[in-house]
């Protein structure tokens, strides 16, 4: 079965690079095409960026700020991008790299699928002379010591975004007031950060958590387990959504249970689907942690890297609470 | 075997089929007494109205998946053809600003297509239906996210009007999945067509050579189930608002379950569309009952595998007469 939707997925993958991006080259290339280019003179270093799946709006969106990254930087790097087909799918993503590093690129921009199983293939790549830096989700820090890995990380800060959201929610309700929260895919380290940062607003402002549960990321599985607290706990005041696709869910439910207007629905990721929504006031607020730049400070730093042969300290990338007060 | 045979012969299956019904029927009773035990919301008529307006999409597709498991082929692409035909209906009203029985239209017949595509291709080459639909589950999702460039599209409004009306606080996609039911039901025990059908799960062959045209009621089949599957996408898409690219994700599954446990034999022959309604109501009331009682994840996906499980040993211990599975 894997190996079938592996196939499917190649396919895609190959049709997407013919559409949109003439000089990505796939990654089952030869070394002969690598040869080829440089005795063509373009001694440009060849960047990889490894993402999840590119079926989630959120890496999609990375994928297309990298790509114009590349474009206005035309000259200083030649950009590799590839993502795996089920978000889960560590054993392809492990191969995706093992693959670049055959490919001998210059560095990997890693958004990694699982926080603790890929630090060893990275360690390999490192390993290999080749430069690794970390975006999305972070590596284990114990993992990382074990192998001895030190890369950089640059990224957002999840448990701080859902924090700000939860904040500005708080200031919606008074203490006492009972709330919900959708969780993401349990597994998921930023599902987990998510949660708790909607549980530190939640604390601090005194509300009150009547059930958490996972909808898995999705906007069905959302609505139905929304629609579910909903009738067990009638007097529930907001739904917390670790993503927006869940929120659109959430949104669903209160319009089904008839309580449009009664109970508030907060976001995460601020898709393109939410801001009609924000505007017309079914959701409260969203968070922007600008997938698009992502990938564009990783590559930032993984030339700075190249440059100065050092390795540079972390960097937080930015998020911002969005409202209908920021979308107008 | 000559066509008399056949038919006496299906007369006790016919019984057991009653039987069937009644013992899950029982275990639905059981199902929905323990959570109105452990929770005081559950036996409220918001969660009776909650469960009926979500399971029209899970009711349509897993109609489509009895017809396909009873002539004993399986149709894995269900979930992607739904998705499918959520997103050409999602072009259609905000690319193309079709009105909404034109959109309805275009999304239904790309279930259709992608249906008889699965149906004409298991029957020309004689392959198995479970590769030609497993390809079918990549091409069509792969479709899906090429029309909505792999993001949810928002339709508000426009498609909103497919739940709106209806009766007794149903919504008109509930009453299209009863009818549906009805109807399949009605056209499966009442029709030469439906006889056909068993006669094509019980022994291919034995159709064939009692001139049952085989090779074109299956691509029938799979156009019914691909058509289903795409209703089932414009009720998925109105009840949310928005198509969704991973709409209808591991459907199949869910539909197989709601089908085997409903008494259909996996081998085909056997079964009945309304074994496969209550299936889908045993899921879509566990689903809501373990969500209203806030159980965690892990434990949701254990309890509902054991269910899937139970019922179906329950039903394999109660049909004792030659039953395989």
């Amino acid at each position: 079965m894997r190996r079938f939707s592996f196939l499917a997925a190649a396919l895609l993958l190959v049709a997407g690079c013919t559409q949109t991006a003439q000089n990505a080259i796939s990654p089952t290339s030869d070394p002969m095409t690598d040869t080829a280019i440089v005795k063509a003179g373009a001694r440009r270093p060849q960047i990889a960026l490894v993402m999840k799946s590119l079926a989630n709006e959120f890496f999609k969106t990375m994928e297309e700020g990298a790509k114009k990254h590349e474009q206005i930087n035309e000259d200083k790097y030649k950009l590799i991008s590839n993502g795996i087909k089920d978000e889960q799918d560590i054993a392809k993503q492990q191969q995706l790299i093992e693959q670049m590093i055959g490919q001998k690129v210059a560095a990997i921009v890693v958004a990694p699928a699982d926080s603790k199983a890929l630090v060893s293939i990275c360690q390999k790549a490192a390993a290999a002379g080749i430069v690794v830096v970390n975006i999305d989700n972070r590596f284990d820090a114990a993992v990382m010591t074990e192998k001895k890995l030190t890369v950089p990380f640059v990224g957002p800060d999840n448990r701080k975004g859902a924090k700000l959201a939860g904040d500005y929610l708080a200031t919606k309700l008074k203490a006492g007031d009972k709330v919900a929260i959708l969780e993401g895919a349990p597994t998921a380290f930023n599902a987990q950060q998510r949660k708790a940062g909607f549980e530190d607003a939640i604390k601090q402002a005194g509300l009150v958590i009547a059930d958490s549960q996972s909808a898995n990321w999705e906007t069905d599985q959302a609505s139905k387990i929304a629609a579910a607290m909903l009738t067990a706990h009638p007097d529930i005041k907001a739904l917390l959504c670790a993503n927006d696709s869940m929120a659109l869910g959430a949104v669903a439910a209160v319009k089904a249970a008839g309580k449009t207007g009664q109970v508030l629905i907060v976001g995460f990721d601020n898709i393109g689907a939410i801001q009609a929504l924000i505007k017309s006031g079914s959701v409260l607020c969203t968070v922007d942690q600008h997938g698009d730049q992502l990938a564009a400070f990783g590559i930032d730093y993984a030339l700075e890297m190249l440059a100065k042969k050092a390795t540079p300290v972390d960097k937080e990338t930015p998020v911002d609470l969005v409202t209908t007060e920021t979308l107008k | 075997m000559s066509w008399s045979d056949f038919v006496a012969k299906r007369q006790p299956r016919r019984g057991a089929a009653h039987v069937h019904l009644g013992g899950l029927l029982a275990a639905l009773v059981l199902l929905i007494s323990f959570f109105a035990w452990r929770s005081p919301t559950f036996l409220t008529p918001t969660t009776f109205l909650t469960v009926a307006n979500q399971l029209p999409e899970a009711a349509l597709v897993a109609v489509g998946m009895t017809f396909v498991i009873l002539i004993g082929g399986i149709d894995l692409s269900v979930g992607s053809i739904l998705g499918l035909a959520s997103a050409v209906l999602g072009l259609a009203l905000l690319r193309w600003q079709l009105p909404l029985p034109l959109a309805a239209l275009l999304g239904v017949s790309a279930g259709l297509i992608a249906g008889f595509l699965n149906g004409f291709v298991t029957v020309r080459p004689r392959l198995p239906s479970f590769i030609v639909t497993l390809g079918m589950l990549e091409a069509a999702r792969g479709a899906t996210y090429l029309l909505t460039d792999s993001r949810t599209q928002y339709l508000g409004g426009p498609v909103e009007k497919l739940t709106e009306g209806g009766m007794l606080g149903l919504t008109p996609p509930f009453w299209w999945a009863i009818s549906a039911v009805v109807l399949a039901q009605g056209v499966l025990s009442r029709t030469v067509f439906g006889r056909n059908l068993y006669a094509i799960g019980g022994s291919e062959q034995t159709a064939y050579l009692s001139g049952i045209p085989v090779a074109r009621l299956k691509i029938t089949v799979f156009a019914i189930a691909g058509g289903l599957a795409g209703l089932g996408g414009l009720f998925n898409a109105a009840r949310l608002s928005s198509a969704d690219p991973n709409a209808g994700v591991g459907m199949e599954l869910s539909a197989i379950a709601a089908v085997v446990i409903g008494g259909t034999s996996l081998t085909g022959g056997r079964g009945s569309v309304l074994g496969t309604f209550l299936g889908v109501l045993v899921l879509a009331t566990l689903g809501n009952g373990l969500a209203q009682l806030g159980v965690q994840e892990p434990l949701k996906r254990l309890l509902t595998g054991g269910v899937i499980i139970l019922a179906v040993v329950l039903d394999r211990l109660r049909y004792s007469g030659g039953a395989e599975i």
